[in-house]
């Protein structure tokens, strides 16, 4: 049962078009890596997913039971937050806003919610660190905490490990394959690491200017060697 | 010391006095609270341009005579807030420019109108009244009181209901949008508060020096705290106190023996208070390390 299909998308943003034909499907526990040269819309296509934009064509349908606009994000980093004063708790707390509610504080199911995650992901002990304050890839792993509040059926993470030296890199590959593995978590990443991605992901999007690769990645290292 | 103590206790007893101190804190509250969402979306500017927009509405309005020039100052302010804030943060590009536009744009048009058609004879001091601050806030009335009490109770409601959500759009408005919260209305809802506030703030210190109100308590609580709760209560704290300081300051007999402008008096406040707030957190650096 594919949890995210996509078929016959056309991308594109200001009337340019940037990649079109995409057609694929996602099933949940599938490690989908998104790679491609700079410009082949990645990112247009993760905002579409998103639906932050909308396809020129095509269409997306979600499996029930994953609402719309149900769909953990780890998006780059923008210059705002590099000197936003929060906490690490108030930044994971900040996932939990989706549940709705009107009463206009968190509850204690939503802190416990965020305390596992927090312990989950080894970050506990910066609960009450300024955020700026943090190394590049502790503060990759906030986002992934919050990002993991918001949702337990589907990450989408827009390069992570940018900006991550080796071991930052490495770490936060392995978490991100235990967030999949043990957890059943199905993610979406966007690359450009393409030897991380064969070893890591399942399944293979590769966006290109003349045409596109979707497979397992399996398929993906065979066609290569041709 | 105590000479001048009597004299500020002797000038509060009067009720224009206590009412200028209770308006200028209430919108000392508003601007503080709102700044910290303002700075950190990198909008400071916004106040300033958006203030300068209702200086022309004000003009247009002065010269149709209208009874209460909120009428047309409020909804045009409001509009072109919304506008300006209605794409968030993508907006800031294009929108750097569109503000500056705005901003000139209306200025020379309300001073051009107020010299062609004012009734007034004296243009000078109109002009120069509205945008550093009027004396007219020693003569509000109780309305103006009462305008001021419920704009300052709502931002504050709107505050705490959403704080949360403020927070989220805040710091990361594709996050927000992508897990199902609704940004385009909680941005809308920033828009319209600043605009009510930079509209009624305009009374207390003018359309020039409102900026000041807006983004000073907020950078100062900035260099101190670290998480954003602190930062907007003790921006909070920081402006109602600065505001608080400045108009009694202003009442206070100048050594020249002429008239302290409270606008500029409370700005002037703040900027001290930043200063000190910035030394503080270069202190709490340096002890860090």
């Amino acid at each position: 049962m594919a949890q995210l299909t996509c078929r016959d998308l056309k991308l594109g943003y200001e009337g340019r078009v940037v990649a079109e034909g995409l057609t694929f499907s996602i099933c949940k526990g599938d490690y989908l890596c998104i790679l491609g040269e700079n410009g082949s819309g990645k990112s247009t296509l993760a905002k579409t997913i998103l639906q932050l934009n909308k396809p020129l064509a095509g269409s997306i349908t979600f499996a029930e039971g994953l609402k719309r606009n149900k769909i953990g994000y780890l998006p780059q980093q923008t210059p705002v937050q590099r000197d936003f004063p929060a906490s690490v708790q108030e930044i994971i707390l900040s996932g939990c806003l989706n549940r709705g509610g009107l009463f206009p504080f968190y509850s204690r199911a939503d802190q416990q919610k965020v305390h596992k995650i927090m312990k989950q992901l080894d970050i506990a002990h910066l609960a009450d660190r300024c955020y700026r304050e943090l190394s590049g890839g502790q503060q990759q792993r906030v986002l992934l905490a919050r990002a993991l509040t918001a949702t337990q059926e589907l990450l989408l993470l827009d390069e992570p490990a940018a900006g991550l030296d080796e071991a930052g890199t490495k770490e936060l590959y392995e978490i991100i394959d235990k967030i999949n593995k043990e957890a059943h978590i199905t993610i979406i990443m966007i690359s450009h690491d393409h030897e991380a991605a064969l070893s890591y992901a399942s399944h293979i999007l590769h966006l290109g200017k003349e045409h596109s690769f979707f497979g397992t990645t399996e398929e993906y290292k065979g066609g290569a060697e041709k | 010391m105590s000479e001048a103590l009597q004299q500020i206790g002797h000038l509060l007893s009067f009720p224009f006095a206590m009412r200028a101190l209770i308006v200028g804190i209430l919108i000392a509250l508003c601007a503080s609270l709102l700044g910290v969402t303002l700075v950190l979306k990198r909008m400071s500017f916004i106040g300033d341009g958006l203030s300068h927009v209702a200086f022309g509405a004000l003009a247009i309005a002065m010269v149709m005579q209208l009874t209460n020039e909120l009428l047309l100052v409020l909804p045009v302010t409001i509009l072109v807030a919304i506008l300006l804030l209605r794409n968030g943060r993508n907006a800031k590009i294009k929108g750097d420019a569109t503000l500056a536009l705005l901003a000139v744009g209306s200025l020379a048009l309300g001073y051009l109108i107020i010299n062609l058609f004012g009734s007034g004879g004296n243009v000078a001091g109109d002009v120069c009244t509205t945008l550093f601050g009027s004396t007219s806030i020693l003569t509000l009335e109780n309305t103006d009181v009462w305008i001021c009490g419920i704009m300052a109770a709502l931002v504050l409601l709107i505050y705490v209901l959403f704080y949360r959500q403020i927070f989220a759009v805040t710091f990361d408005e594709d996050f927000a949008a992508a897990t199902g919260i609704n940004t385009r209305a909680y941005n809308l809802l920033i828009a319209t508060v600043t605009a009510i506030v930079i509209v009624i703030a305009m009374n207390l210190v003018g359309s020039l020096l409102i900026s000041a109100l807006v983004i000073f308590p907020a950078l100062a609580a900035m260099r101190v705290f670290k998480n954003f709760k602190a930062v907007i209560l003790c921006s909070a704290v920081v402006g109602v106190a600065a505001a608080f300081l400045g108009i009694l300051l202003s009442f206070m007999p100048s050594p020249t023996g002429k008239a302290v402008p409270m606008g500029a008096t409370i700005v002037a406040v703040n900027l001290g208070v930043f200063v000190i707030f910035a030394l503080i957190g270069l202190l709490k650096k340096f002890t860090n390390k």
